[in-house]
């Protein structure tokens, strides 16, 4: 037997399971305990692209620190697919824990002396209690929570309460699950010594959190933000998006009365429909939106131009999978920065929103639409898969009673009639933004929207000086962008250094978790979350401001890195990137690695 | 440069019931060939929305890119304007129609707009009846990029060089009928008495109404080979139905109903007068239409006139139950739940 650590709220619990055999209901209880118990948690589904039948992992972390990134260990594997059970065997850690189903025995080569394998006869258990079929297998999932509950010391009660929670509307449910937690909680404390020491321990209650995915986020932002007119083709990682938007629009926008819908969502016939679809609301002055993931974002790229060189407020969430091409839709990665920066032909560049975690999915969704409206452009939210579909913990998301969305630079009848003759493209103010009017509204506003040359005031043209005039304002607009977006996010280390860690979206948890590390270590780091392209000014004074800068990204060509480098040139050979791209969510050891080599060459060098 | 054309008031002219002229429906000048087909469709456009009072801002004209997308350009000058991208046009149209509901909307494309690069876009704006005047003007050829062979030059037609296209054609309309489409129409540019009337029904449609106007191409498809020129089409085309459009405030009068002729109530109030002129022709029954038209194109003959209509196939906010209000003037207030609604809704996230 190895020696055992003990590890109270500060464990990975990774459940190995066959796509489609209904373990996500017992993966979201074992969740909600965790959580309940007021231990910060996240769970990261790890899922083939496949309905049924292929192998699928959900992982667990608990942890005191609210560390929300994948460490990069398993402390506890629950190895319920026979198909991986090797793989799954080797990868718990040294010490670490493995609870598999002992009703088949298991050959002999398949073992470690430096881990702890438990069997608990769950199919046995199961098939003894309950007779039809499809519940057997489904009880199964809901018997290993039980065992994980007596292993881990989860708070019984609290599963209780969770199972009535659920099944509220089905008491006779409560019961058999119930019946089914105990055949693994009463097998594990009968024949194991309970808790392990790897366990959980109450230590508040979470209040002011919850537990959330990014795309559901997004979408209640979107209808937070007014969104109306919702256009998209089924993509995955980005569907929930609009489902938790139809979802939402149907618990409050559908009038009680007379059924009408206060929403138009759009399953459109492709990707280059739902892009027209968004340019076309959002002209008649409906907020209007698309969710996709990359493949979409390449199809899109033709409106995406036009709505930059029309001027057409319109909004693209992004939820990022691993390309090229098809790639691994069910992985994750950020490798659509440069993709979405710069889509389309011609000189293009869009503002892009970085959130991080849901939270700032929530907000962002919001203020997506406000800079889209004011900057009359298209602006893209990105997240990726794991934002969007992974179950997060976040502060409770708030709201401003007083919000009232910024429509932007719109002229309506009252401030046509003062004016002599409206033009489109005109720059009043100086800063790059012009005016524009609603169809529908005033024969006065009338403007003629094209992708084709025209001049400032909105007439067709092919005359140089007149083309070059509209194409430069844009840059001007540009400018007017940088001081829009939300700003970077600075945490300073506790001591003066000339190291910087650059980070943005769903690569933030590993740099906070890396950088305490490093810390214990002797190595002190500035950190810099990019929250927005265009940069704004703190990010390349923060870039002038140190020597070595961590450039931290999830895909294969550095692509913030180039994005930097075009701003910030004279600083170039001070970039060093960290790259992670091969589909998995970044864990923090490889920042920790990454910086801890660089360093290593440094003083060798 | 856009050449506006100069605004002279005569005086006496006639006004529609909202006080308009006919020039107030007139755009800026046409820069297509003399003798264009499209610019014919335009004056008949320019006609019919005359006639139909229709407010400038109330429309919207949305078209694709093609010598027949430049259109837009060239009626209503009163009317806000959108030239896409190549092909895309329906979609951009259903976004706007999606965000308000009571504009008047009139899609203009081409035969390559709509039946080669958006023959995609063009299938689903049908099948989700969008509620707006889908007009082709269709010349077999591809205008604006020199006379390429379009999607629905017919087999056997020759190219202005002499080339034979081998490939059997696209036809819009039965395209569109077999696809589901409530309302369709075809024309020719050539005949203005025939087209008015169409677009007027096709606008008081509730739905998506396709007219296929078949234009000719003075400058690549007009010889001796094609059958898309203006003699081929004077010689072969056959009127299957006339129509007249009267608006809902004109009683209808008892003669209307004789012989083959019977009215078509819209849910406006108006209705579109219908005579068929070959007995033989029903265009209510989907496979009666497709029977005949199929008969005529193998005699060679271009069936034109009202070719199909259902008015009761739900629009796209029927099918969507869309609040009447155009969505882009709902109140904030109505869009957003506020604070408390989104404290209870977290009680469910722990
Ligand atoms: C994506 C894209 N591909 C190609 C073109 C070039 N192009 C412009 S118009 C046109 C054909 C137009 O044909 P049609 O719709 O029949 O209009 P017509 O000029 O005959 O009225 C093409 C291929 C384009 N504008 N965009
Ligand atoms: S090229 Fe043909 S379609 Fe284009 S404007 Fe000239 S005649 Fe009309
Ligand atoms: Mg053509």
């Amino acid at each position: 037997m190895p020696a055992k650590q003990s590890r109270i709220n500060d464990f990975v619990l990774k459940i190995a399971t066959v796509n489609g055999t209904g373990s996500a209901s017992a993966n979201g209880l074992l969740m909600k305990a965790l959580f309940r118990m007021g231990i910060p948690v996240t769970g990261k589904n790890l899922f083939p692209s496949n309905i049924q039948g292929l192998p699928t992992w959900y992982e667990v972390r608990a942890n005191h620190l609210g560390y929300m990134s994948r460490s990069g260990r398993v402390d506890v594997m629950v190895a319920m697919n026979v198909q991986t059970y090797q793989k799954d065997l080797a990868e718990v850690s040294p010490g670490g824990f493995l609870i598999y189903d002992s009703t088949w025995p298991r050959a002999n080569s398949m073992q470690r002396d430096d881990i702890t394998v438990l069997g608990v006869p769950l199919s046995k258990l199961c098939n003894e209690a309950f007779s039809v079929a499809r519940i057997r297998i489904l009880m199964k999932n809901v018997a290993y929570v039980g065992a994980l509950a007596a292993l881990l010391d989860l708070d019984l009660k609290i599963v209780r309460t969770l199972l009535e929670e659920t099944f509220a509307a089905k008491p006779k449910l409560v019961e058999s699950n119930l019946q089914a937690i105990m055949l693994g909680y009463d097998y594990a404390k009968e024949n194991f010594s309970c808790p392990l020491p790897v366990r959980a321990e109450t230590m508040g209650d979470n209040s002011g959190n919850i537990l959330i995915t990014g795309n559901d986020a997004t979408g209640l932002g979107c209808l937070y933000a007014g969104a109306t007119v919702g256009a998209w083709y089924p993509i995955t990682p980005s569907t929930g998006v609009m489902d938790s938007f139809t979802m939402y629009c149907e618990k409050f926008r559908i009038d009680p009365e007379t059924g009408d819908h206060r929403f138009c969502i759009i399953q459109a016939e492709d990707e280059l429909a739902a892009a027209g679809m968004v340019v076309g609301a959002n002209w008649v002055g409906a907020r209007g939106f698309t969710p996709t993931s990359g493949p979409g974002i390449s199809l899109m790229s033709e409106f995406i131009g036009f709505a930059y060189y029309a001027e057409i407020p319109s909004v693209f969430i992004n939820v990022q999978r691993v390309g090229p091409s098809t790639g691994m839709p069910t992985r994750t990665q950020q490798g659509d920065v440069m993709l979405c920066a710069y889509a389309s032909h011609g000189d293009t560049r869009h503002p892009i929103l970085f959130p991080a975690n849901p939270y700032e999915c929530f907000e962002m969704a919001v203020t997506v639409f406000d800079l889209a409206e004011r900057l009359q452009t298209p602006v893209f939210l990105l997240t990726d898969l794991d934002i969007g579909m992974n179950d997060w913990m976040v502060k409770e998301l708030s709201w401003d009673d007083s919000y009232r969305p910024d429509r932007g630079k719109v002229l309506g009848p009252e401030d046509l009639a003062k004016m002599d003759r409206f033009v489109r493209y005109l720059d009043v103010d100086g800063d790059g933004i012009a005016y524009r009017t609603f169809p529908g509204e005033d024969p006065k506003g009338a403007y003629f929207v094209r992708g084709s040359g025209h001049n400032r005031y909105g007439g067709y043209t092919e005359d140089s000086d007149e083309f070059q005039d509209v194409i430069d304002r844009l840059l001007v607009k540009w400018e007017t962008a940088k001081s829009l977006v939300p700003d970077a996010v600075i945490s300073k280390a506790d001591r003066k250094t000339r190291l910087g860690i650059v980070a943005y979206g769903s690569s933030d948890g590993a740099v906070i978790e890396a950088r305490d590390r490093l810390a214990q270590d002797g190595i002190h780091a500035d950190y810099l979350r990019i929250r927005a392209f265009p940069f704004s000014k703190e990010v390349v004074e923060f870039l002038r401001g140190h020597d070595t800068i961590f450039v931290v990204e999830q895909n294969r060509d550095a692509q913030m890195k180039s994005l930097l480098m075009l701003e910030a040139n004279d600083i170039a050979d001070r970039l060093v990137s960290i790259l992670h791209y091969n589909g998995m969510p970044i864990p923090s050891e490889c920042v920790v690695r990454g910086v801890i080599e660089h360093q290593g060459e440094e003083a060798a060098a | 440069m856009t050449y506006v054309r100069p605004k002279i008031e005569l005086p006496g002219q006639k006004l529609n019931e909202i006080g308009l002229a006919l020039r107030d429906y007139e755009g800026s000048l046409s820069t297509l060939c003399a003798g264009c087909g499209h610019d014919s469709i335009t004056a008949a456009l320019v006609q019919a929305l005359w006639e139909m009072s229709i407010a400038p801002e109330q429309l919207i004209k949305m078209s694709g890119i093609g010598c027949s997308s430049k259109t837009p350009a060239y009626f209503v000058h009163g009317a806000h304007g959108f030239n896409s991208v190549h092909g895309r046009m329906p979609s951009v149209a259903t976004g706007a129609l999606a965000g308000n509901r009571d504009l008047i909307g009139i899609g203009v494309s081409g035969d390559g707009d709509s039946l080669s690069i958006g023959f995609g876009q063009f299938g689903h704006v049908i099948r989700r009846n969008v509620n707006m005047l889908y007009l082709i003007e269709n010349n077999g050829v591809y205008g604006l990029t020199k006379g390429q062979f379009s999607a629905s030059a017919d087999a056997g037609s020759t190219s202005k060089k002499g080339q034979v296209n081998q490939m059997q054609n696209i036809n819009a309309v039965a395209t569109a009928i077999s696809m589901g489409a409530s309302f369709v129409g075809r024309s020719f540019s050539g005949d203005r008495e025939q087209l008015v009337p169409l677009i007027k029904s096709a606008i008081a449609h509730p739905g998506c109404a396709v007219v296929d106007v078949i234009s000719p191409c003075v400058t690549f498809n007009d010889h001796v080979g094609s059958t898309k020129s203006y003699s081929y089409i004077r010689d072969h085309k056959l009127r299957a139905t006339e129509t007249d459009y009267i608006p809902a405030r004109s009683e209808i009068k008892a003669s209307y109903y004789a012989g083959d002729t019977h009215p078509v109530r819209l849910h406006d109030g108006s209705s579109i007068l219908l005579r068929k002129v070959d007995p033989d022709y029903d265009p209510t029954r989907r496979n009666n239409a497709l029977g005949f038209l199929e008969r005529h194109r193998s005699r060679g003959e271009i069936v034109t006139g009202l070719l199909y209509i259902d008015q009761n196939v739900p629009e796209m906010h029927s099918q969507s139950r869309t609040v009447t209000t155009p969505l882009k003037d709902m109140k904030f207030e109505q869009l957003n739940p506020g604070s408390e609604e989104l404290n209870k809704l977290q009680q469910g996230m722990k």
